[in-house]
């Protein structure tokens, strides 16, 4: 398939291809199955300049735009969906620094973050919140220079492992969501400690974790455009970060489909290839037709984004809905196709058809998606 | 002003096993062919960039610098070749490109190589792969060494330790390994237990497709026909061919428990089992 590719956009999959043949294949099986984070490979894509895809020229970025980021992380989730949510993860956590941070903030965090040096962290979801932002019970309080933060987020990408975290406080609760603050917090700031490490269904290799704030004080200069602006920043941001999830979504497809493809070929029952048999080419054309609706949709999504225009969450979030249900079918089928060896881990996709169960869950339910999809038919329209 | 330079030197092999020779020169045909880095040069691509990565933050201290050059001798389309080790973070590249150099042996690329070294000034350290796919000789390292009159240490496995003046480097033998201290200027082989060479930057991509590799004749290093290519060969290789192979092949048939006797027999037969 041809799809336009500028010669620099052709160097990133290029670049993500050599790194999932040479450092994610030969692993992903043993890292799933020990829950085993890595960060070897994360180094690596730092070092080849994956992370500066989605930062500014000034701050240390290649000045490219989601949809590169895009190709990037449809890439990596070809090999594996840890690493991959792994890097979008930490692109999450510095993308409302991006959008809303002061120069300040942006000069000294997003070189850091560019190079891969430090990884990111998106600190929302709470025990009792997640889409609900007006749900949030992490408190800020102002002393002085400082907030102080108390409470607890969970389910955490990147909780442990990243150096930078944003994280969603309410300054002003009886604001509901319009009182959320977003922070920037430090690894090793005093009072910011982890919990517990969650044992998964899919992305096992990823770092799932809880944030624990104890009477944590955070300088003023890390509050993130001003209290009241955690909404603003939390719903700017997903606007911008769902077609990744997209992305992924489409590529552990397009990996799960590769498998069927090549395992059909080689099975024989009743004497001949089971690609052989129409049952199984049939599942297969619509496997492959339902990724290329997905991908076209994730490319528009991205690049209407880039584009610079304004009202992007329709769809965006219908570029995260639909791809996402398609990994889901898509890995789904690759498990059928291979019959009783899919379902056992020496065959890599049962490991994708568990992986992809979260695509249609993080970054806001496939429900919410569809909430966000309607309400901005009825607010502005169907044009 | 760079005060260390430090010379990788490469070579472009057949990314294939479909070897093809001319029957005239016998020699490779390399034209027309799938070209790779020569895998073993990749470790050394990698080593001269992570010395580079090392020592520049310790020299810029005192305002120094230091350069990695990638050098290579061979047809216009290695150039293609030393963007490639760009893009794997080398900083500039040099390619050693004549018609009078074809043909050349061990000992005309040594002295090719050496000429072109002797330009640059301040160069420090030479890394070599410890021996081609294609060629397999191991020679050219040493070879080259000797020419310029330095230090040689070949199948390098660590550096242990560097600075402008000596180095002090391990390599593993057969049952042992031995730690050197060496002067600099030195040549050394790597291998690949040396180091994982890293998978190209975007940033070293872009800047390798805007570089102008620069190509050095014979006449660039004052050479004379008689010293390189063929003519400067003390070897020459007369006749290249494959080995022939004999392959008897004896399908078994009947039931599964058939076959394994008759293969139980065959191999009792032929000593195995």
């Amino acid at each position: 398939m041809h799809y336009f590719l500028t010669e620099e956009q052709q160097m990133i999959v290029d670049i993500c291809r050599q790194i999932v043949e040479e450092r994610i294949k030969p692993q992903r099986a043993e890292m799933d199955e020990n829950c085993i984070f890595p960060a070897e490979i994360i180094k690596e894509i730092g070092k080849s300049d994956l992370f500066r895809l989605f930062v500014p020229e000034q701050y240390g970025g290649m000045g490219t735009g989601i949809f590169e980021v895009c190709l990037a992380t449809e890439e990596l989730s070809r090999g594996d969906l840890s690493v991959a949510t792994t890097y979008a993860a930490s692109g999450l956590g510095f993308i409302p620094i991006i959008l809303l941070g002061s120069e300040e903030q942006k000069k000294k965090y997003l070189p850091q973050l560019a190079s891969g040096e430090k990884l990111a962290a998106f600190g929302l979801t709470e025990p009792e919140a997640g889409s609900d932002v007006g749900a949030i019970r992490t408190k800020a309080v102002k002393d002085g220079d400082f907030y102080i933060l108390n409470g607890t987020k969970q389910w955490i990408t990147n909780g442990g492992e990243a150096d930078i975290y944003t994280v969603f406080t309410m300054t002003d609760p009886s604001k509901g969501a319009r009182g959320a603050s977003a922070f920037i917090v430090e690894k090793g700031t005093k009072g910011f400690d982890f919990g517990k490490k969650e044992n998964k269904l899919g992305i096992r290799a990823s770092a799932t974790r809880e944030l624990i704030f104890t009477d944590c004080r955070v300088p003023k200069e890390n509050l993130i455009a001003g209290e009241g602006m955690g909404f603003i920043a939390a719903m700017r941001t997903f606007d911008q970060s769902r077609p990744a999830v997209g992305a992924q979504a489409v590529g552990v497809a397009q990996a799960a489909l590769e498998e069927a493809i090549n395992y059909s070929k080689v099975r024989k029952q009743f004497g001949a290839s089971i690609s052989s048999l129409q049952a199984i080419q049939h599942m297969l054309a619509d496997m492959a037709t339902q990724i290329e609706a997905a991908r076209t949709l994730v490319y528009h999504a991205a690049k209407v984004i880039d584009s610079g225009e304004k009202n992007v969450s329709r769809l965006s979030a219908m570029s995260k809905l639909f791809a996402s249900d398609v990994a889901m079918k898509v890995t789904t089928d690759a498990v059928q196709i291979f019959g009783g060896y899919g379902f056992m881990k020496e065959y890599p996709v049962e490991k994708m058809m568990r992986d992809a169960k979260i695509t249609q869950i993080y970054e806001g339910t496939n429900q919410v998606q569809r909430n966000i999809i309607a309400l901005d038919l009825i607010k502005r329209g169907v044009l | 002003m760079v005060d260390i330079k430090i010379i990788v030197c490469i070579k472009q092999v057949p990314g294939t096993t479909e070897i093809k020779i001319n029957p005239e020169t016998n020699t490779l045909v390399r034209e027309g062919i799938e070209t790779v880095i020569n895998p073993f040069d990749t470790y050394a691509i990698e080593e001269g960039v992570r010395l580079k990565e090392k020592l520049a933050p310790l020299l810029s201290q005192t305002g120094e610098e230091i350069e990695t050059i990638a050098l290579t001798m061979g047809p216009p389309q290695s150039g293609e070749m030393l963007k490639e080790a760009i893009a794997l973070g080398i900083d500039k590249a040099v390619l050693l490109s004549d018609r009078a150099f074809a043909g050349a042996d061990t000992w005309a690329t040594a002295l090719t190589l050496a000429e072109a070294i002797k330009k640059f000034d301040d160069w420090k350290l030479i890394i070599l792969g410890k021996q081609t796919l294609d060629g397999d000789t191991g020679q050219v390292g040493p070879e080259l060494a000797q020419k310029l009159n330095i230090p040689f240490i070949g199948y390098a496995s660590s550096i242990l330790d560097i600075n402008k003046n000596r180095m002090t480097i391990k390599r593993l033998m057969e049952d042992r390994y031995e730690t050197f201290e060496i002067r600099l200027p030195a040549a050394i082989s790597v291998g690949k237990d040396i180091n994982i060479p890293r998978v190209p930057s975007l940033r070293g991509k872009l800047k390798a497709k805007n570089e102008a590799i620069p190509v050095w004749d014979k006449n660039y290093l004052n050479l004379d026909q008689s010293q390189i290519g063929l003519e400067g060969s003390y070897t020459q290789v007369i006749k290249i061919s494959m080995p022939e192979h004999h392959y008897e092949v004896k399908m078994l048939e009947g039931s599964p428990d058939h076959q394994v006797d008759e293969l139980y027999g065959k191999l009792k037969e032929l000593n195995i089992v």
